[in-house]
């Protein structure tokens, strides 16, 4: 049996979702599971904490995100208590943090955005080329770090236990500064964070028609993305591109609208687990790719379709 | 001051992929092409030497011959210099940062790193960040604007549910370039012609001192996933297709 360590990720004052995930993978493979948590307030998420044996809280006077001094403090974590595998989920965060862990330490591994990893074998599967194609590696080294695919694994129903719980003080190592930050307008989901997506193309013709899409998103509690098209044409923000110079993305349900499926757009977005199509060219690539397509005019449809979800949720 | 450019050279981004020896790409009929945002970092590298003629842009890769492709098209884009790792071998990612990191260790008055905030082939993200680290330096990713004065390095990077954030830091140190950074410059055709003439410095691994190249990550397939099976067309008049969607999201499939 040997020590992995699962960095407890919080977003906006609660567990980042897919940590569920990443500790049920952990727990299938018996052994001690560790939770790094980074919290003044570890009061708050103490009753979410099933599956772990020992929880490390880390507490200091500057526990603002700051990748330097998250990452300083979980290498020395692995060393202390000699891990042999660290994990998280694929986030923002973690695309921070992994790779710095990974920089500090020696004899370590670092595979990221895997869509599986089999502790029997040690081989992680992760996508490759923008997911056009997937990569087995085996990975042998002393420590490995691995990061999951959000949306991917299943979540089991774990045990609350009664994890041992030791403390530790965050690292003081920081060695950029953060002087502003500028929230975004935007009051819609993070395309990243969302269940469902509705995203709009050039179809869109105008800025001010993804008002359409917005309406729609908030009925279903949805994030909107964009094609390039539309950023380049400035009726969306290139925080919502998807695709592959955009955010791969992996919701439950995707709805493309006014998109032609171009394999740029494609990409970042066709492990989602259902696509809708709506697009008034039957011709449209997006269709061949799409779970469910309706040809059709999207100012016609789009509307339509969010009285028929008002009805109905 | 040296500023180094990281240059991958990737298949262009249409590029249909097949695999060869169920562990590498075929790589005939591919068009080769510089990883997309390296672009941005390298144009924000050439804005700098505009400013300021001390600046020395040198494009740095790592790959086998045909990466030299990627480096002439940074000199036709006004790089200084080009300077070339050649490596066939199938190494460790942290083996491959260290080259790249000791060969920027090279030369002294490097006052900047300047990367794309990813590489769009293999996306083990996290090249970048592993070369900051074994350089030792600070480094800023996903950068949406860039200043530097002194030797003080401000930058705007997009963060979390676009949000935006500002950063601080001293050089020496590294940015990541995202899309939204600048618009590259297409290369002169006096570029194209001066870049021919420019002669590539190469490294070997033996040029760099002590790296090991034990491995210990392999890659024991690459594979296309499964198709999906093909989708359906809804049928009929709009109300009704819009019906039958939201009936069949809600009951059917269960994703609302
Ligand atoms: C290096 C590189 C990187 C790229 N990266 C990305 C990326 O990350 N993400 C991305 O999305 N693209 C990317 N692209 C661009 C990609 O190739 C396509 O150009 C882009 O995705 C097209 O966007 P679109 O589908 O919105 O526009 P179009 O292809 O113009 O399609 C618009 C669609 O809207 C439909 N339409 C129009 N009006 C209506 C209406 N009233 N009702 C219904 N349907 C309507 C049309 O039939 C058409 O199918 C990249 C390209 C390159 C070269």
């Amino acid at each position: 049996m040997s020590n992995l360590g699962i960095y407890i990720e919080i977003k906006k004052g609660k567990i980042q979702k897919n940590v569920k995930e990443v500790v049920s993978l952990a727990k299938s493979s018996g052994n001690t599971i560790f939770g790094v948590i980074f919290t003044n307030e570890f009061q708050n998420f103490k009753d979410e904490l099933n599956g772990f044996d020992k929880i490390i809280n880390v507490k200091g006077n500057d526990m603002v995100f700051h990748p330097d001094s998250f990452s300083e403090t979980i290498a020395e974590i692995i060393k202390e208590h000699e891990m042999e595998y660290f994990m998280g989920s694929y986030s923002f965060k973690a695309k921070e943090i992994f790779p710095r862990i990974a920089g500090k330490l020696n004899e370590c591994s670092l595979v990221n955005d895997c869509v599986n990893y089999n502790f029997g074998t040690g081989i992680a599967t992760k996508p490759v080329y923008s997911g056009k194609l997937l990569k087995e590696i085996e990975i042998k080294n002393k420590l490995k770090l691995i990061t999951l695919r959000s949306n991917v694994f299943p979540v089991e129903d774990l045990d609350a236990g009664s994890p041992e719980l030791t403390e530790k003080t965050i690292s003081d190592k920081i060695r950029s500064k953060v002087i502003n930050v500028k929230k975004s307008e935007s009051k819609s989901i993070d395309i990243m964070d969302a269940d469902i997506i509705v995203s709009g193309g050039r179809g869109m013709k105008e800025k001010e028609n993804f008002q359409i899409l917005k309406d729609l998103a908030s009925i279903l509690n949805a994030g909107v993305g964009a094609s390039r098209a539309a950023v380049d044409s400035e009726f969306a923000s290139y925080n919502m591109q998807v695709g592959q110079t955009g955010k791969v993305v992996n919701p439950k349900l995707y709805f493309a609208i006014g998109i032609s499926g171009a394999i740029q757009h494609f990409v970042g977005m066709k492990t989602s687990k259902i696509i809708v199509a709506i697009n008034k060219d039957s011709e449209a690539p997006i269709f061949k790719k799409a779970d469910y397509g309706i040809i059709g005019d999207l100012f016609k449809i789009v509307p339509m379709l969010k009285d028929e979800l008002e009805k109905v949720l | 001051m040296n500023v180094f450019v990281l240059i991958k050279q990737v298949p262009d981004t249409e590029a249909m992929l097949s695999v060869r020896n169920g562990t590498s790409i075929n790589e005939e009929s591919i068009k080769w092409i510089i990883s997309p945002y390296d672009e941005y970092a390298l144009e924000e590298a050439l804005k700098l030497k505009e400013k300021d003629a001390d600046v020395v842009v040198n494009a740095l890769t790592l790959g086998p011959v045909r990466a030299e492709g990627a480096l002439r098209s940074a000199l036709a884009m006004g790089a200084d210099n080009g300077i070339h790792i050649e490596c066939n071998e199938d190494l460790d990612i942290e083996t491959r940062a260290r080259m790249l990191a000791e060969t920027i260790k090279k030369e002294s008055d490097t006052g900047l790193v300047f990367i794309g905030k990813q590489a769009i082939d293999d996306d083990s993200n996290q090249t970048h960040i592993l070369v900051a680290e074994y350089l030792d330096m600070p480094i800023t990713t996903n950068i949406i604007s860039f200043k530097l004065e002194g030797d003080k390095v401000t930058c705007e990077r997009e963060i979390e549910d676009g949000d935006i954030e500002t950063v601080e830091m001293n050089t020496p140190c590294v940015v990541t370039a995202s899309k939204v950074l600048n618009t590259p410059r297409y290369a002169s055709l006096m570029g194209i012609m001066k870049a021919k003439k420019i002669e590539l410095t190469k490294i070997t691994l033996s040029d760099l001192g002590n790296i090991s190249t034990e491995k210990k990550t392999f890659t024991k397939r690459l594979f296309a996933p499964p198709e999906k099976a093909p989708g359906r067309l809804l049928e009929g008049e709009p109300e009704e297709m819009v019906k039958e969607l939201v009936k069949i999201l809600k009951d059917e499939v269960k994703v609302l």
